[in-house]
């Protein structure tokens, strides 16, 4: 069982590898993008409320696939496509998660008790302070859990990119079906490395729960 | 709309958000017609691209891909829904020996890619000479993962309801079988049903991970569709069809789950009933994905 890994060591290591930057990347930008739409959907200007609502609508409602194959196949015809396979799987990737980080974030800037931001405002702060000094700081805090359940999903996600062409984890089987190699422990090495990488969100989940609960 | 973000706008501030909102306006029509002019300076309002949609058989094609993404979806929500009640029913149960793996089992299915899962179904059944077709891989795949999220689904909702329900059926002498089937369950799926049905947006959603593994949905027809030479590569036209077709579905099933969250909070409100289980700050968004 074990001559599968080690004799395509590098195949693993560097689909992982890939997984693990294509994870990170899409991870930061997702919620950068996020946080800003969250943004837009508490602020008092109704249009930036509407692209808030309409970006969040219709990306949740979107297959993730449907997203990949319109960066991969589609913007090519537009001549917008991005400079490699990795940034336009980031792209998709930040794409569909930055509308579920949204929700999330949005759903933490609720449980900010109103005393604080009525605070925030009595001693004078605009709109933006009061969100990015009062609200969003302990928002966050609330919201580590369910972002982490994000977080983990989009690092499951990372495996559609296999379907288009970027060689992560997720594209190991085909390689190796070429190989010959025996495809069901290709497999379980593939679900164990996957659970390797998710066990620290699932912990960090975990703690950040009974901490909130304490509090 | 009032918030705690900010208050009542005054005159200035009416003033500034107009023209705040009047600038934004500008800029996302801007973005629209810079994203038109590029789709109409590479051609892709060219009649050859969108003519292919005017022939029956291709119409036909697309309603085939529509039906197979409609029957493996539909297969999979009920034995996904089997599967979560099967599983959620042994995590509650008493005697550890059916606890602890079924503890086990959704935990681990949870944690898998959902194209892994599937990979294993399809890989397998070459390895193996199963004969398992892509829609039952597909299908697998979709119930293992699903039907696991929904088990916690179940089980979150049976535990949130009010301790009182169950002390007070068990002081009316009703048996541990009864107690659940009775009074527990009744409430928790009434309480659950938006998470449930968020889910099977979920599920929806997943079935054009098919696509990935030959399975000839909606996904791999528009792929299919849109390769073809003599439309001129019709990329954008197709996916621009199927993206309208997937996001109405999942937006009429989103709308339904809203819908079923709004008469639950009005129900409680009026009868006095038992107050709705809050869902816990959306920690079932993992499950949105």
């Amino acid at each position: 069982m074990l001559s599968v890994l080690t004799d395509n060591w590098e195949l693993f290591r560097d689909g992982f590898w890939l997984t693990l930057r294509l994870f990170v990347v899409a991870a930061l930008l997702s919620l950068v993008l996020g946080t800003v739409l969250a943004a837009f959907r508490v602020s008092p200007v109704p249009a930036l409320r509407g692209i808030g609502t309409g970006y969040v609508n219709t990306l949740r409602n979107t297959p993730l696939t449907l997203v990949f194959a319109f960066l991969f196949f589609g913007a090519a015809k537009m001549q917008l496509s991005l400079p490699t396979f990795f940034w336009a799987g980031v792209a998709a990737l930040t794409i569909y998660t930055s509308a579920f980080v949204c929700e999330v974030v949005r759903s933490g800037i609720n449980t900010v008790s109103p005393g604080q931001s009525e605070a925030a405002r009595a001693v004078g702060m605009t709109f933006l302070q009061v969100l990015t000094i009062v609200v969003l700081p302990q928002a966050y805090r609330a919201i580590v859990p369910p972002l982490a359940s994000v977080l983990i999903a989009l690092l499951k996600n990372t495996t559609i990119a296999a379907g288009f062409s970027v060689l992560e984890a997720g594209s190991i089987p085909a390689a190796m079906a070429e190989r010959g190699e025996n495809q069901m422990l290709t497999l379980v090495w593939i679900t164990i490395g996957f659970l390797i990488l998710i066990t620290p969100l699932v912990l960090l989940q975990r703690w950040a729960e009974r901490r909130t609960a304490v509090a | 709309m009032t918030s705690v973000l900010y208050d009542v706008p005054g005159p200035r501030a009416k003033a500034r958000n107009r023209i705040l909102n009047i600038i934004v306006m500008l800029a996302v029509l801007g973005v629209v017609a810079w994203l038109i002019h590029r789709l109409a300076v590479n051609g892709q309002f060219d009649s050859r691209r969108w003519a292919q949609f005017q022939y029956t058989a291709i119409q036909n094609e697309l309603l085939e891909g529509l039906l197979n993404t409609l029957r493996a979806a539909g297969l999979a929500a009920v034995l996904a829904v089997l599967f979560g009640a099967v599983f959620a029913a042994a995590r509650i149960s008493d005697h550890a020996i059916l606890r602890v793996p079924a503890t086990f089992v959704v935990e681990l299915f949870r944690a898998i890619p959902l194209l892994i899962l599937m990979f294993f179904f399809y890989y397998g059944s070459l390895q193996f000479k199963l004969g398992l077709s892509p829609f039952w891989a597909v299908v697998l795949g979709l119930t293992l993962y699903n039907g696991s999220v929904l088990a916690e689904i179940f089980r979150a909702g049976i535990a949130a309801v009010p301790k009182g329900q169950r002390e007070a059926a068990y002081a009316t002498g009703l048996r541990k079988n009864q107690v659940v089937r009775l009074i527990l369950l009744p409430q928790a799926i009434t309480a659950m049903l938006p998470a449930i049905v968020s889910q099977l947006v979920v599920l929806l959603k997943d079935t054009a991970l098919g696509f990935i593994i030959t399975y000839n949905e909606l996904l791999y027809v528009a792929k299919q569709m849109g390769g073809r030479l003599e439309f001129g590569f019709p990329y954008i036209p197709t996916y621009f069809v199927v993206a309208v077709i997937y996001i109405g579905l999942c937006s009429l099933l989103s709308l339904l789950a809203r819908y079923l969250e709004g008469r639950g909070r009005r129900r409680a409100k009026v009868t006095g009933g038992p107050a709705p289980i809050a869902a816990p700050l959306d920690t079932g968004d993992t499950t949105k994905l």
